[in-house]
């Protein structure tokens, strides 16, 4: 009696269920976006499905895709961070003065990671400590953080002590992968094991679903909040050693504009920008589809221009295939 | 506007006629080929268990919902309303049962949203206007709030008797209620109650869904059952009992609502004393292991701002709390479920549930913390423990990966109850833990509070509902305004000493 209740039908496909392949569409439909992109490049241009391409995609993608790994993070919890690009300035600059200063490059990475980690920190404090609004505090954050790598590095770009440094940009694990795109890949994999296997994730998807549940379920909400933020701050910092080595000197001046491909990746993997709901997987694809915009069109030979016009275009479709895959009737 | 009906031909028998109406929500099948034929006039009950498929036929004739097949004739002629605003127009008002008020828009504001005053042929509102007319709907329910009030101060009782102003004031010819009263207290249930009948002699149509079986036999003529998304029956109030409505709802025979077990009370757990705070004071209180406690009063008189401080979620001015004769102090609420103290909140939308994470996050949320060691959360056990404490409670779901949003009310309350008793706490508050929710599950979540006291568990219950309270524990506690007026024992209720009366007079302030 009770099984016959709810009458589910059956597709088989993957061995999934009706529910369970609502539930995939409605995670992953974009991939199916990216799948084309791949389909429609490989025939226009003989030159894309190469490994040597798709290595360079990665590489170019890596930046946004550590960013976003962070900014999912802080999505996901109802935030949002503005601050990213000018951490990535004061990434940059920490790791020059320290290397200049140690000659270690060991110890200027960390030293952008802690940075940023920093920052991340305060930035979350403020927003939940006092319950202040995301969106304003990090854009205030974002012209200190700015103006701190201003007053940090004088206004000049300078060069670094250690040449090897540059390494870490160019350099290829047994000469096939380049170390940008297997730092973003292995990013992504922690990522995907702290948001969506670890009680810390499940506490990000409760506050950022709703607050006041979480609360009265026993969930630290100050602390999960926070955390996002610095995991942020985190990725940020890891993002400035790339950029910083793939340039090879310390700008102050990096980094404008950065939050916004970060978002967007967010928004297109699935990510509500209401908190609550998204993916690794989805904010990877996210990654990839614009990474694809900017590789594909290089390679067909369409204008710059034209990509950013795409790009923007393409955060409006993702959103509506998902309103359109997600109708709530 | 729209003339009354009354005076038109009455050239058909049925002023709302739905015929073999279906609707399917992904592999769901919420509606079955389902009738609903009301008379004009008529208070017609519309039962069924939970997720049985009424929210969704009151939705799709609200026109919130499109149905995938089907007719409905509306006073004679074919209906179809593709939006609200389309329904409100043709006379038709609905009552949600999920209430979805506009925070920042005051009183007035929401129950003319869409209707209101402007000044003389300029496109400007007129702000008196509309509070003056609120004003005058407002005290036809004796409701003295001021309509300047944002609808964000007010508690979830207070929105229903807004969302019923609001729906009432339209002058719509039908009216459909979707558990009006499943937050009311039984005074606010009585005005309610005077409004339909004065509603009914007006020749206004109203089709009433509850699952209190009391309320059924007060107000409504007529009903309609239905069952898994089909029509089961319908008829007359007057020609069935309520058993028959229960057996024809559940499908089986329910024999006892209120499966209430003696069971030996042990030690004091948990005592307040004289607990101070915002909308009670003074509240000195025991409940001992073992013990069924029950608390009612008014809605208003404080009884849930109590037990929202006890559990840490609000602050307490002054006064102590002990728990096994120690003095604890409880900041927040991970302070609270340290020391063993759960509680379900009334408000499950708001305090319960993460409508759009699964059935699965949300019922193991508040355990994670103590059952998975570690950081890592073992996907398999939570599974397992999940699916068993929702087919305990008979959970109606597609599968438990779903989002909690697609569950129908009374399924949505079962997963916060299931959320709670997860992990086993020494003391349990339960805020009207069964609102909502089916006569068949209401057996099975009151036998297994019986079950937990047996295993010497201290339970709270603050319920509205006098039957619940009255069969379930083993003393009851009486609010009055903020403070404690009276406490009766079981066997006081029992001898017929206390009865539905005396308490309702004592929660009046009376003696
Ligand atoms: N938006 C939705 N998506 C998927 N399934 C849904 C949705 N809304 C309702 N359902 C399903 O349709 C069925 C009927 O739900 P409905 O809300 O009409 O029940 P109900 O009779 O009002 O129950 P209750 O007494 O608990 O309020 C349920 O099985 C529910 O899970
Ligand atoms: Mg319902």
């Amino acid at each position: 009696m009770k099984q016959e209740r709810i009458q589910v039908q059956k597709v088989n496909l993957l061995k999934m269920d009706q529910h369970d392949l609502n539930i995939f569409m409605k995670r992953y439909g974009i991939g199916f976006v990216l799948l084309g992109m791949f389909i429609v490049l490989s025939v226009a241009s003989p030159r894309f499905l190469t490994v040597l391409n798709l290595s360079n995609v990665l590489t170019t993608v890596s930046i946004n895709g550590l960013l976003a790994m962070g900014m999912v993070f802080v999505i996901t919890a109802g935030g949002i961070d503005l601050s990213i690009g000018s951490m990535l300035a004061l990434g940059s600059v920490t790791i020059g003065l320290i290397m200049n200063a140690t000659g270690s490059i060991f110890l200027a990475c960390a030293g952008s990671i802690i940075i940023c980690a920093l920052f991340g920190l305060v930035n979350g404090f403020l927003v939940a400590k006092f319950d202040m609004f995301p969106f304003v505090v990090t854009l205030a954050s974002m012209l200190v953080i700015r103006g701190v790598s201003y007053v940090m590095s004088g206004g000049y770009s300078f060069a670094l002590a250690k040449p090897e440094f540059a390494q870490i940009g160019l350099g290829k694990l047994f000469g096939a992968i380049p170390f940008p795109a297997l730092i973003f890949v292995i990013i992504t994999l922690m990522a995907f094991v702290l948001l969506q296997l670890t009680k810390f994730g499940r506490y990000v998807y409760a506050v950022g679903g709703n607050i006041k549940s979480a609360t009265a379920s026993g969930v630290n909400v100050l602390w999960t909040r926070i955390g996002t933020f610095v995991i942020m701050g985190i990725c940020a910092g890891t993002a400035a050693i790339i950029m910083t080595a793939r340039i090879n000197a310390a700008q102050p001046n990096i980094g404008t504009g950065y939050e916004v491909d970060a978002i967007a990746a967010c928004v297109i993997g699935g990510t509500s920008f209401s908190g609550g709901i998204s993916t690794i997987p989805g904010t990877f694809i996210g990654v990839m589809i614009i990474g694809l915009i900017f590789n594909g069109m290089n390679l067909i030979g369409i204008s710059s221009y034209w990509q950013i016009i795409m790009k923007g275009l393409l955060i409006i479709a993702a959103v509506m295939m998902d309103k359109f895959i997600n109708r709530k009737n | 506007m729209h003339k009354n009906a009354g005076s038109e031909n009455n050239s058909y028998e049925f002023i709302l006629d739905c015929n073999d109406i279906t609707k399917q929500y992904g592999g769901t099948q919420a509606l079955n080929g389902v009738q609903l034929k009301l008379k004009k006039g008529q208070v017609h009950a519309l039962i069924g268990e939970n997720g049985a498929g009424k929210s969704t036929l009151m939705k799709i004739i609200g026109g919130l919902v499109q149905p995938n097949s089907g007719t409905v004739f509306f006073e004679g002629k074919h209906y179809q309303a593709k939006s609200p605003v389309e329904a409100i127009n043709a006379g038709i008002a609905m009552i949600h049962q999920e209430l979805n008020p506009q925070p920042y828009l005051s009183i007035a504001e929401s129950i003319f949203l869409n209707r209101e005053d402007n000044y003389k042929n300029i496109p400007i509102l007129n702000k008196k206007a509309t509070n003056e007319r609120a004003v005058k709907v407002l005290k036809k329910f004796n409701i003295s709030l001021n309509p300047k009030i944002h609808m964000e101060h007010l508690t979830l009782a207070q929105i229903q008797m807004i969302e019923i102003v609001k729906a009432v004031s339209t002058n719509a010819r039908l009216i459909l209620m979707d558990e009006p009263t499943s937050s009311l207290d039984s005074e606010e249930t009585e005005h309610l109650f005077n409004t339909i009948r004065d509603l009914q002699s007006k020749g206004v149509t109203i089709v009433y869904i509850s699952h209190r079986m009391d309320e059924i036999f007060d107000v409504c003529d007529s009903y309609s059952v239905f069952r898994d998304g089909s029509f089961i029956d319908s008829g007359n109030i007057s020609d069935v009992t309520k058993n028959d409505l229960i057996s024809l709802m559940v499908g089986r025979v329910v024999k006892n609502i209120f499966p209430k077990v003696e069971c030996s009370i042990h030690d004091v757990v948990f005592r307040a004393e004289k607990l101070c705070g915002k909308g009670f004071k003074d509240i000195s209180f025991e409940v001992h292991a073992g013990e069924i406690l029950g608390i009612t009063g008014l809605v208003g008189s404080g009884r849930s701002e109590t037990m929202e401080s006890i559990f840490g979620l609000n602050p307490l001015n002054s006064g102590k709390m002990y728990l096994y004769e120690k003095e604890i102090r409880i900041k927040n609420v991970r302070d609270a479920m340290d020391k063993g103290i759960a509680m379900i909140n009334e408000d499950r939308k708001e305090y319960g549930l993460c409508l759009f994470r699964s059935i699965t996050e949300n019922i193991s949320l508040p355990s994670l913390r103590k059952k998975h060691k570690g950081i890592l959360i073992n996907q398999k056990k939570e599974k397992e423990e999940c699916n068993e404490i929702a087919s305990k409670l008979s959970i109606k779901m597609a599968n438990i990966k779903t989002d909690a949003f697609s569950l129908s009310g009374g399924n949505q309350q079962k997963v916060v109850v299931a959320k709670w008793l997860m992990d086993r706490p020494e003391l349990i508050i339960l805020d009207e833990p069964t609102r909502g929710v089916d006569v068949g599950a209401k057996a099975e979540i009151h036998s297994l509070m019986c079950q937990f006291a047996a295993e010497g568990m201290a339970i709270i219950m603050v319920s509205s509902e006098l039957p619940e309270v009255m069969g379930m524990s083993d003393r009851i506690l009486i609010y009055h305004e903020g403070s404690l007026n009276g406490e009766i024992t079981r066997s006081e209720i029992l001898s017929g000493k206390e009865n539905q009366e005396t308490i309702l007079k004592k929660e009046f302030g009376g003696r």
